[in-house]
C-alpha cells in the first residue's frame, strides 16, 4: 500500500506545531497502524530526520498508552481497539491518513503525539481506592459473597485502559466516562460502600480542576471507547454524585 | 565469594513464620526517617511502594511508563493461583508449592517457593478487598479455572485480563498513598545506573525522559520490580519498553544475575505474520483448557492447507494429529509450556507447520462448543441433537469464557475464530532467569532488592501458567515489606542520604558519558537494526532448542555485534529532549550484553532443564534430559566483559520432594 | 449540597431538570394549542382561564420565565466551559461517526429556538402582558367594553398566521425544537442518572415526543394558515 500521512508535529510543549506531509510506501495490510509508524520513523532517522514520537507499550491493547486521533476519530475508524491493534487493511491504497495527538486542555502535547495524561493519574488518586492496609489477616475472600451480575459489571467498567480516547472524542473533551468507571466499579462493590461518599465528591471534584469539559450525554466516548465501556457507568456516576452531594 | 542463601532453620512449613518472629523492626516513628526507592511499577513493584507507604516509609517509585497503570503485568491475561482449595480438590500449601517446584523442573529453591506458596492465599484476600473483580459463580462466591502443569483448578481469574485487574488494584492502593504524600511518584523517568556508598546500594541516577534531565535518587535501600528480559530476543510478548537495563546496571554494580538462560517460551502466541513485526501476541494459557492443538497427521494435507486447497475443518478426524494428546495421555493439551511449546516446534520442524512460513499449529474449539454446546441445550431443555443449535449454544459460552482473546486474534490475523481453528505459535514470554537474590530478596549487594520476574528464585528452569502474577504480588504485597525491615533497622540513625557525595557524582558522569556517546555517534543504523540482528541470533541460537556449537557462535557474534552498534548506530536529536531513540539505545545497549551472558550461561549448563533445552541431552523420544551435577543455580559475577564473567554456583537441595523425572505422561 | 451548581454534574443536574420542567410545559402548552384546531370556544376558554387565573399568572409564569432563562444562560455557560476545555482543534473531526448531529449541535439548535422566542413573544407574549398588566384589561374580550364581543384569543392567534413569512419561521424553528428534543429528552435523563433497562423503553417515547410534539405545533400553525 502506499499512504500519505498527514502529522501533527510539535518539538515539545512550548512549540507552536504544525501538521506535515509524509509519503510511505510498500507498507503491507496486515501491518498494525503502529508497525507502520516504526517503518515511517525508520526511514526519518536513517534519513537523518528526527522520528515522529508517539506514546505506545504493550502493543496488544491492554496498557492504553497508544492514543492517536487517526481520521477524526480516536483509536482510527475501528471500533473496539486500541491504535496498535488497528490493522492497515481498515485503510485503501492510496488513503490520505490525518494523525493527530488527543487534543484537551488537560492533555497538554509534550512532543508530536505524545500528550501527558497525568491528569487521570491524579483523578485517581484523589478517590480512586479502597482504603485497606496490606495485612495476610484481610478476611477470607468469600466471606463477601457477590452478585454475579454486580461482580460481572463492575469488571466490565474495571476494564477501562485510561487511555483518554473518551476525551479526545468529546466534543467537550469531558472525562465523564472514565471518571464513571472507576466510581462504578467501587459503587457496585460492597467493599466500596464505606467510602463511597467522599470518593465520588472528590474524584468529581479533582476531574473538574483539571480541566475537563461538562458532559453532554452525545455518546461519542462510549462509540470510541476500546473496551466498550458503557455510557451506563455515566449515568451511575450522576446518581452517586447527586446522593453524595444530598449527603455530604 | 560464597552465596549466602539465608534460608532460615527448620522445618519447611515453619521457616516464614519462624523467621517473622525473629527479624528486627523498625519502629513506626523510624520509619518515617527511612527512604526507600522502588523501581518500576508493576505487580512487585506497585504492591511493594504501596506496602512500604502504609507501613510508613518515605518511598520514591519510579517509572519509565507515563502512568505505573501502565507496566506490563497489565498484559497478563489467564490468572493466578493460590492454594485457597475454594473447590474441594484436594489442593493444599505443599500441593502447590510441589507444582511449582515440580514445574520449575527441580531448578528452584524451595525454601522461596514454599514461602509463595503459603502466602498466595493472603493475596486472594488482598485482592478482594481491594475491589478487584475476580470472576465469580452464580452463588456469588470466586470461581476458579486450571492451568497447564497441575491437577487441580487453583486458578482465579479476570476474564482475560486478571493482570489488568490485580495490577489495578495495586495501583489503587499507590494512588492512596500518593494522595496521602507517602509516596513520591516520578513517572516517565529511566533508572540508569545503581549507586552504592560504603557497599550498600544507595541511591539511583535516572533521566527523566521528558525533558532529558539526569537526576540523583538517594534512599537507605533499592528495590529493583523492573521485570524481564525476554525482549533480548526482539520478538516477543513483552511490551516495548520493557527491558534489562536496570537489573544489568544492578548486575554491573556487583549484583550477581542468575540463570539467564531461563526463558519461557510460551506455548499459545499468534504466529509472525511477516517482517514488519513488531511484537508478538500472546493467546491466554486459559484456552488450553478447552482448545485442541493438533497439525495434519499426513504431509500432503499439510500442502494442501498451505496451498489453500483445503480448508482445516475440512479434514477429518482420523487425519489429525492431536499430538499433546498422543504424547502426553494424562496432562493431554495442559502440559507445562515448555514441553508444550518444544512439542509444538518438533511438529513444526518436522515440516507439519500449517501457515506460510511453516511455524504454527491448530488450536480448535471446535470440541468444546459441541461439549459446552450439549450440556446448554441439556439444561435448557433444547434438542441435544440439532448440531447447528449445539454449536451455537456452545459458541456463546466460549464467548464469555474467552470472548476477548477470541476478538483479539481475529483483529489481528482477519481470521474469525469461531469457524476456523486458531493458528498458534511458541513465543518469548517469560525469563525465569534474574538477579541472584537470598531468601530475603535481596541481592548480594546490601540494601538492593529484586522482586518480582526481575529477581530469579521461584520458578526454577520452568514457570506454570499463573504464577508470575502470584509470585510479583506475594513478593511485594508480603515478603519483601517484612524483610526489608530487618535490614533497614541498622539505618534508623543514618539520617537522610546525600546526594552531593563523590559516588553519586561519578555514577551520574558515567551515565552522561554514555548517552553523550550514543548522540554524537551520528552511524549509519537506527538503533532497531541492530536491536533485530540480536533478536534473530537470540532466537535462532540460544531459542527453544539449543546446542553447544551455536551457542559458541552465538557469544561471537553478539559480541561483534555488540561492538558494531557502539561505532555505527546512530541516534537522532538531542540529550535534552523527550528522545525514544536515545532511551531504546541505552536499553538495545544493555541487551547486547546480556545476551552474550545468556548464551555462556546456556552453553554452561550441559543438561535440559525446562526452558532451557539443550540438545544433546535428551532421552530417544525427545525428552528433556536433566542432570544431577547441575541441580544448582549460576549466579554469573560481572567482571568487565560478559565473557569473563565468573561463575558461582548455589547448590539446590530438596528436603521436603523427591526430585524425580519430571514426566506429564 | 452547598456548591452542588459549581461543579460540572451539579450543572448538568441543572441543566436537565430544568429542561424536563420546559417538557412539561411544552406538553400543557400544545394540549392547550391544539384545541384550536377542534373547538374556538374551548381554546378561549382554556387560554383565558390561563392568562388570568393568578396561580398561573403569578406562580407558574414566574418559574417558567426562571426556568427558560436559567436553561439557555447555563446552555451558555456550558457551551462556553467545553469550549475552553479543548483549545486547539483537530484539524480532521469526524464526529458523525461517533455521535448524532443533533448531540453535538444542541447550542445551534437551542439558539434558533431562543430566536424564535423573540418572536413569539412579540406575538404573544409582549401584547397579552400590554392588554392585561399595562392597559388594565383582564376581560379577554375583544371589545372590552362589549360583553358579546367574544373571547379575543382564537382572533388573535388567527390573525398571526395569515403572513406566510410567519408561518414559515414557525416550521422552521419547530424542526430545530425538534431537533433539540431528539437529544435534550434522554440526555436529561441520562443527566439525572437514569440508564438502566427501565429507562432503555423511554427511547422510543423520547422519539414520539420529540418528533410528535413539534410537528403538533407545525399542523396547528399550517392548520389555521390554510382555514383563515
Amino acid at each position: 500500500m502506499d499512504l500519505t500521512l498527514k502529522i501533527w508535529r510539535q518539538k515539545n510543549a512550548n512549540d507552536k506545531g504544525k501538521m506535515v506531509d509524509y509519503q510511505i510506501s510498500d507498507i503491507s495490510p496486515d501491518m498494525s497502524f503502529l508497525e507502520m509508524l516504526d517503518v515511517l520513523n525508520n526511514e526519518l532517522i536513517e534519513k537523518g530526520d528526527a522520528p515522529v514520537s508517539f506514546d505506545h507499550d504493550c502493543r496488544e491493547g491492554i496498557c492504553g498508552s497508544c492514543s492517536l486521533y487517526i481520521n477524526g476519530e480516536a483509536h482510527g475508524p475501528d471500533r473496539l481497539v486500541t491504535t496498535c491493534q488497528l490493522h492497515m487493511r481498515t485503510f485503501k491504497d492510496g488513503e490520505t491518513i490525518v494523525i493527530e495527538p488527543w487534543r484537551a486542555k488537560a492533555f497538554p502535547v509534550i512532543k508530536d503525539l505524545v500528550v501527558d495524561r497525568t491528569a487521570f493519574d491524579r483523578i485517581q488518586q484523589a478517590g480512586g481506592f479502597i482504603s485497606v492496609n496490606t495485612s495476610g489477616n484481610t478476611i477470607d475472600a468469600n466471606t463477601i459473597p457477590i452478585e454475579k451480575e454486580d461482580a460481572d459489571n463492575a469488571f466490565m467498567a474495571a476494564t477501562c485502559i485510561g487511555c483518554g480516547a473518551c476525551v479526545a472524542s468529546c466534543k467537550n473533551s469531558s472525562a465523564m466516562l472514565f471518571v464513571g468507571a472507576k466510581v462504578s466499579q467501587f459503587a457496585l462493590l460492597p467493599q466500596g460502600q464505606i467510602e463511597a461518599t467522599d470518593r465520588v465528591l472528590n474524584m468529581v471534584k479533582q476531574m473538574d480542576e483539571e480541566g475537563f469539559g461538562n458532559c453532554t450525554n452525545t455518546g461519542a466516548c462510549e462509540v470510541e471507547c476500546p473496551k466498550g465501556i458503557s455510557l451506563e457507568n455515566i449515568a451511575r456516576l450522576n446518581r452517586e454524585y447527586l446522593s453524595a452531594s444530598l449527603k455530604g | 565469594m560464597a552465596l549466602d542463601s539465608k534460608i532460615p532453620q527448620g522445618p519447611i512449613a515453619d521457616k516464614w513464620t519462624n523467621y517473622k518472629n525473629h527479624i528486627d523492626l523498625v519502629n513506626p516513628a523510624n520509619k518515617r526517617n527511612i527512604d526507600v526507592i522502588v523501581v518500576g511499577t508493576g505487580l512487585a513493584g506497585g504492591s511493594a511502594a504501596a506496602t512500604l507507604a502504609e507501613l510508613g516509609y518515605n518511598v520514591k517509585a519510579f517509572c519509565f511508563q507515563d502512568s505505573p497503570r501502565r507496566a506490563h503485568s497489565i498484559a497478563a491475561q489467564g490468572g493466578i493461583n493460590a492454594a485457597k482449595n475454594y473447590q474441594g480438590d484436594g489442593d493444599s500449601t505443599y500441593r502447590l508449592f510441589y507444582d511449582t517446584v515440580k514445574g520449575g523442573d527441580y531448578r528452584s529453591r524451595e525454601a522461596n517457593v514454599y514461602r509463595l506458596a503459603e502466602v498466595s492465599t493472603n493475596i486472594i484476600d488482598q485482592c478482594v478487598a481491594q475491589g478487584v473483580p475476580f470472576a465469580r459463580e452464580y452463588g456469588g462466591l470466586l470461581d476458579n479455572r486450571s492451568f497447564g502443569g497441575v491437577l487441580v483448578s487453583r486458578t482465579f481469574y479476570a476474564a482475560g485480563q486478571t493482570g489488568q485487574q490485580l495490577l489495578l488494584g495495586a495501583y489503587s492502593a499507590m494512588n492512596r498513598q500518593i494522595g496521602r504524600g507517602k509516596i513520591k511518584m516520578y513517572n516517565r523517568h529511566e533508572m540508569l545506573d545503581v549507586v552504592k556508598v560504603d557497599g550498600k546500594a544507595r541511591g539511583i541516577i535516572t533521566r527523566n525522559l521528558i525533558t532529558g534531565e539526569i537526576e540523583r535518587h538517594s534512599a537507605h535501600a533499592v528495590v529493583l520490580g523492573t521485570g524481564g528480559y525476554g525482549n533480548v530476543f526482539f520478538l516477543s510478548t513483552n511490551a516495548m519498553g520493557s527491558n534489562v537495563t536496570a537489573a544489568w546496571k544492578a548486575h554491573k554494580r556487583g549484583a550477581n544475575f542468575a540463570n539467564p538462560c531461563y526463558t519461557q517460551i510460551h506455548p499459545t502466541c499468534i504466529p509472525v505474520s511477516g517482517d514488519h513485526q513488531s511484537k508478538l501476541t500472546l493467546m491466554s494459557e486459559s484456552l488450553r483448557n478447552d482448545g485442541r492443538i493438533w497439525v495434519p497427521k499426513h504431509l500432503k494435507d499439510v500442502e494442501a492447507i498451505k496451498n489453500k486447497t483445503l480448508k482445516p475443518t475440512q479434514l477429518s478426524e482420523e487425519d489429525r494429529d492431536y499430538y499433546l494428546e498422543r504424547r502426553y495421555p494424562a496432562f493431554g493439551n495442559l502440559v507445562p509450556r515448555d514441553v508444550a511449546s518444544r512439542a509444538a516446534k518438533e511438529r513444526s520442524d518436522a515440516g507439519f507447520g500449517v501457515n506460510a512460513t511453516g511455524e504454527a499449529v491448530y488450536l480448535d474449539f471446535a470440541s468444546a462448543f459441541m461439549r459446552y454446546g450439549k450440556e446448554q441445550a441439556h439444561v435448557k431443555g433444547l434438542d441435544e441433537d440439532d448440531d447447528a443449535l449445539v454449536k451455537k449454544l456452545g459458541q456463546e459460552i466460549v464467548k464469555t469464557k474467552y470472548g476477548n482473546l477470541f476478538q483479539m486474534y481475529e483483529k489481528i490475523v482477519d481470521e474469525n475464530p469461531y469457524e476456523t481453528p486458531m493458528m498458534i505459535y511458541p513465543a518469548v514470554h517469560y525469563t525465569m532467569g534474574g538477579l541472584w537474590v537470598d531468601y530475603n530478596l535481596m541481592t548480594n549487594v546490601p540494601g538492593l532488592y529484586a522482586i518480582g520476574e526481575a529477581n530469579f528464585s521461584d520458578h526454577g528452569a520452568n514457570r506454570l501458567g499463573a504464577s508470575a502474577l502470584m509470585q510479583g504480588l506475594a513478593d511485594g504485597y508480603f515478603v519483601l515489606p517484612y524483610t526489608i525491615g530487618d535490614y533497614l533497622s541498622d539505618d534508623i540513625r543514618t539520617g537522610p542520604i546525600s546526594i552531593d557525595t563523590p559516588e553519586f557524582e561519578k555514577a551520574e558522569a558515567e551515565v552522561r558519558k554514555n548517552i553523550d556517546h550514543l548522540i554524537n555517534n551520528k552511524g549509519t543504523h537506527s538503533v532497531d537494526y541492530f536491536h533485530r540482528r540480536l533478536g534473530k541470533i537470540m532466537w535462532d541460537k540460544c531459542g527453544m532448542a539449543r546446542n553447544a556449537e551455536d551457542l559458541k557462535s552465538a557469544i561471537t557474534e553478539i559480541s561483534e555485534l555488540r561492538s558494531e552498534f557502539w561505532k555505527d548506530v546512530r541516534v537522532p536529536g538531542t540529550e535534552n529532549e523527550f528522545n525514544e531513540e536515545l532511551a531504546k539505545a541505552g536499553r538495545v545497549a544493555d541487551f547486547l550484553e546480556l545476551g552474550e551472558l545468556f548464551a555462556k550461561d546456556a552453553l554452561q549448563r550441559e543438561e535440559s532443564a525446562g526452558g532451557h533445552f539443550r540438545e544433546e541431552y535428551q532421552t530417544p523420544e525427545g525428552e528433556a534430559v536433566r542432570r544431577k551435577e547441575f541441580q544448582y543455580v549460576s549466579a554469573w559475577e560481572y567482571k568487565g566483559e560478559p565473557k569473563d564473567a565468573i561463575l558461582h554456583k548455589e547448590e539446590l537441595t530438596y528436603e521436603n520432594i523427591k526430585v524425580k523425572e519430571r514426566s506429564y505422561k | 449540597m452547598s456548591g452542588i451548581l459549581n461543579s460540572s454534574i451539579g450543572r448538568k443536574f441543572a441543566m436537565a431538570l430544568s429542561a424536563l420542567f420546559l417538557m412539561i410545559f411544552l406538553l400543557q402548552h400544545f394540549a392547550i394549542n391544539i384545541l384550536s384546531v377542534f373547538s374556538a370556544d374551548t381554546f378561549n376558554e382554556a387560554s383565558h382561564f390561563m392568562g388570568t387565573f393568578w396561580a398561573v399568572q403569578f406562580i407558574a409564569q414566574p418559574i417558567l420565565i426562571f426556568g427558560v432563562v436559567f436553561h439557555f444562560v447555563m446552555g451558555f455557560v456550558l457551551e462556553i466551559k467545553n469550549n475552553n476545555a479543548r483549545q486547539i482543534s483537530y484539524a480532521k473531526n469526524n464526529g458523525g461517526a461517533n455521535s448524532t448531529w443533533m448531540s453535538r449541535n444542541m447550542i445551534w439548535s437551542g439558539l434558533a429556538i431562543l430566536g424564535f422566542m423573540g418572536l413569539h413573544f412579540y406575538d404573544f407574549w409582549f401584547p397579552e402582558i400590554n392588554i392585561k398588566f399595562i392597559e388594565g384589561d383582564m376581560s379577554g374580550l375583544i371589545d372590552p367594553n362589549n360583553a358579546e364581543s367574544g373571547y379575543r384569543y382564537m382572533e388573535h392567534l388567527q390573525h398571526k398566521f395569515v403572513d406566510v413569512w410567519r408561518v414559515a419561521l414557525y416550521v422552521v424553528s419547530f424542526i430545530f425544537l425538534s431537533l433539540h428534543l431528539l437529544h435534550g429528552f434522554n440526555s436529561a435523563f441520562q443527566s439525572v442518572g437514569a440508564n438502566n433497562k427501565y429507562t432503555k423503553a423511554l427511547v422510543g417515547f423520547s422519539k414520539v415526543y420529540a418528533i410528535g410534539i413539534p410537528l403538533g405545533f407545525i399542523f396547528i400553525a399550517l392548520f389555521h394558515y390554510f382555514n383563515h
